[in-house]
């Protein structure tokens, strides 16, 4: 038993971690276990990838490829593969991964449990819009071969699925074509949420990516930098290496309270303000522009954090958006990473997939206790009032009402259990 | 023209090795020979590195790693075909020590394993490569090699033998163009050391100790520890009075 925590550290529980080293040996080191649950590098926020005081099946050391075919760009690996290595072998090959969450550092795996999605959300898809194959293991010891014209219920079952169905294996994922490691970009400031959305929507037909932060502790007004970026036409040269660091330690008390995160902010808006425009950015620096420090999670001081993130309908998002800054403005509980984006008309494959067409926010709070879930019980009701839904690769503590009202397809997702598979996220939503 | 590296890892399962391998052939076209007892593990591990390479080569040879003529076979044959950039010997098993105190039989596995056959290989590649005047052959040792302790000390003795057998060959050809490099990982994450993970010892990553590694083997260095912290601590953990060393629970 060693203690394991998700990447918002709000935990610290013992867990028995059984490494799986090898895909032919999956089912034979997982009979008769468990129940237990997959985690790739534990990059989910909440409980998903937790189980405590049980047992864990790390995929992090299945991280073989298989097969690469580079006439059509389909890339066959194992679950426990990261994204960014994937990028890293296949971009001097001409080929990417199509959709990237805001870190590469997350397994394929993880991936494809949360069915995560990018900032070109609205020309992509999610993550499981691209994956041809993968192969599930049981606990039973069965294997299940899907994707979306093979056993396609197993396949919507699994993509989303939380790691609910069983361990995935392998999967066959359809890389696209990458221009080069540049992308042209802009930073465009804006003041309202009205503003947001009009850019948010004149840019999806010309921009591939596009996102926009915002300053979540002004009350009444609503400022933010939207930024945008597409393929560069100009691919000359090589990025400088991306400059990384550590935090070595835990802060003995978090750098963000209520104090610094409205002057982290301000400071966050002029510095950017400045650099409005458009300029040439290399690709990781601009979509990922946290993977440059290890272990940010550690600003967050010892008790941790929570990241917010939930999506509403388009038709009522504008409405929904305030009142939730609304409230995070007057709850003095402001968030640094404060990133909305639009979602585009494409509804995810998997019964629990999270985008939806609308408006998604995500927001990170530091883990005060009584006050930050009491303002949380304020957000859910605007939310769930919205017609919307929390993103389960973020949550740690929605009731299963709230997950019941925003996944109607939650109970189907009961037949494609593997009884032999549980999570904490699982018994808190699902009742097993 | 410039030839492709010609590079040998013996005991190519391991997960040190595995990663040696992937920054051989992400970096450069290499022909890589993999030298493994089991086949169908060493195929897998091949199989990923084919994707990984972009113009090098990978194949698997499997043989008897305590049969003299096999392994002197397998060598000379290797080196006749080309000569050998770099050789890695990198096989290694560690059971836990209680078990080779119940059981003679595991004391005398991990002694073969890990220092008989680590030997065999020496020997039967430097003739090789004393043939052409140069290469580099590379040994994976251990820092719980230099000074055994109860916790593990029929797997340190046998790494404490590669040192020593290690400095022999690199006296042989001092001032050649071969070179003769110990490494010496401190724990690393690797499934060897699954048993010290479980009660929560920090461990090295291997990709970590795997960079260390395909660094000293480029620049040919005696004896590197990795991480290097390791050279301090065993530097001090040698030089202790027996008294204070037997009194010491570790």
């Amino acid at each position: 038993m060693r203690p394991v925590s998700s990447w918002g550290r709000l935990s610290a529980a013992p867990h028995t971690v059984v490494e799986l080293v090898d895909v032919a040996e999956i089912a034979s080191r997982v009979r008769g276990e468990g129940p237990a649950i997959a985690r790739g590098h534990g990059r989910s926020y909440g409980d998903s990838c937790l189980n405590p005081g049980g047992t864990l099946w790390s995929t992090a050391k299945l991280d073989r490829l298989h097969a690469f075919d580079p006439a059509t760009g389909r890339l066959v690996c194992e679950s426990g593969v990261l994204l960014r290595d994937i990028q890293r072998l296949m971009a001097p090959r001409g080929w990417g991964l199509p959709v990237l969450p805001g870190t590469q550092l997350v397994s394929v795996g993880g991936a494809i449990a949360n069915d995560v999605h990018g900032k070109n959300h609205h020309k992509a898809g999610t993550f499981g819009d691209h994956v041809r194959r993968l192969r599930l293991v049981r606990t039973d010891g069965e294997i299940v071969d899907c994707g979306p014209d093979q056993r396609a219920d197993w396949f919507a079952a699994t993509v989303g699925g939380i790691g609910l169905t069983g361990i995935v294996a392998t999967a066959e994922l359809q890389l696209c074509p990458m221009a080069g490691p540049w992308l042209d970009t802009e930073i465009v400031p804006y003041q309202s949420l009205d503003a947001f959305l009009t850019l948010a929507d004149e840019s999806e037909a010309s921009w591939e990516h596009t996102v926009g932060w915002l300053d979540s502790t002004r009350r009444g007004e609503v400022r933010g930098l939207f930024l945008r970026a597409r393929p560069a036409e100009d691919q000359s040269g090589v990025p400088p290496p991306v400059r990384s660091f550590s935090v070595p330690v835990t802060l003995p008390i978090g750098l963000f309270n209520r104090l610094s995160i409205p002057a982290f902010n301000a400071l966050y808006y002029a510095v950017h303000q400045r650099r409005a425009g458009r300029r040439r950015r290399a690709f990781d620096s601009f979509l990922f522009p946290l993977d440059g420090i290890g272990d940010w999670n550690r600003l967050y001081g010892p008790r941790g954090f929570y990241q917010y993130q939930f999506v509403v309908p388009r038709p009522v998002a504008r409405a929904a958006l305030q009142e939730v800054l609304d409230i995070v403005a007057a709850s003095g509980q402001g968030s640094f990473l404060s990133v909305a984006k639009t979602f585009g008309e494409r509804v995810g494959r998997g019964l629990l997939s999270f985008p939806m067409p609308g408006v998604t926010l995500s927001l990170d709070f530091a883990n005060q206790g009584a006050p930050t879930e009491a303002l949380f019980e304020r957000l859910d009701t605007v939310v769930r009032h919205a017609g919307g839904r929390l993103y389960l690769a973020k949550d740690a503590r929605m009731s299963s009402a709230m997950f019941e009202a925003g996944y109607p397809n939650g109970a189907e997702l009961r037949r494609f259990r593997d009884p032999g598979v549980s999570s904490a996220m699982s018994r808190r939503l699902l009742g097993s | 023209m410039n030839h492709a590296k010609r590079i040998v890892v013996v005991g190519a399962t391991s997960a040190i090795a595995e990663h040696c391998c992937r920054l051989w052939v992400e970096r450069e076209p290499v022909d890589l020979i993999l030298v493994a007892r089991n086949r169908l593990h060493a195929e897998r591990i091949a199989v990923d590195l084919r994707v990984r390479t972009r113009q090098g080569t990978v194949r698997v040879e499997t043989v008897d790693f305590l049969s003299t003529p096999e392994v002197a076979a397998l060598a000379d044959r290797l080196s006749a075909e080309a000569p050998l950039d770099v050789v890695l010997i990198a096989q290694g098993m560690l059971p836990p020590q209680d078990l080779c105190q119940e059981d003679l039989a595991k004391v005398r596995e991990t002694i073969d394993v890990n220092a008989v056959a680590s030997a065999l290989f020496a020997e039967a590649f430097a003739k090789g490569m004393a043939q052409v005047g140069r290469g580099t052959l590379g040994l994976l040792g251990s820092v719980a090699g230099d000074r055994p302790r109860r916790a593990n000390y029929t797997y340190g003795a046998s790494k404490a033998f590669m040192e020593a057998y290690a400095t022999g060959p690199r006296h042989r050809f001092a001032g050649t163009a071969i070179k003769v490099v110990l490494i010496k990982p401190g724990p690393t994450d690797t499934p060897m050391a699954a048993a010290h993970k479980a009660v929560g010892r920090r461990l090295a990553s291997v990709e970590e100790v795997a960079r260390g590694t395909v660094r000293a083997l480029d620049l040919g260095k005696a004896v590197v520890y990795l991480p290097w912290k390791w050279w301090p601590i065993m530097t001090v953990f040698k030089l202790l009075p027996r008294f204070v060393f037997n009194r010491l629970d570790v």
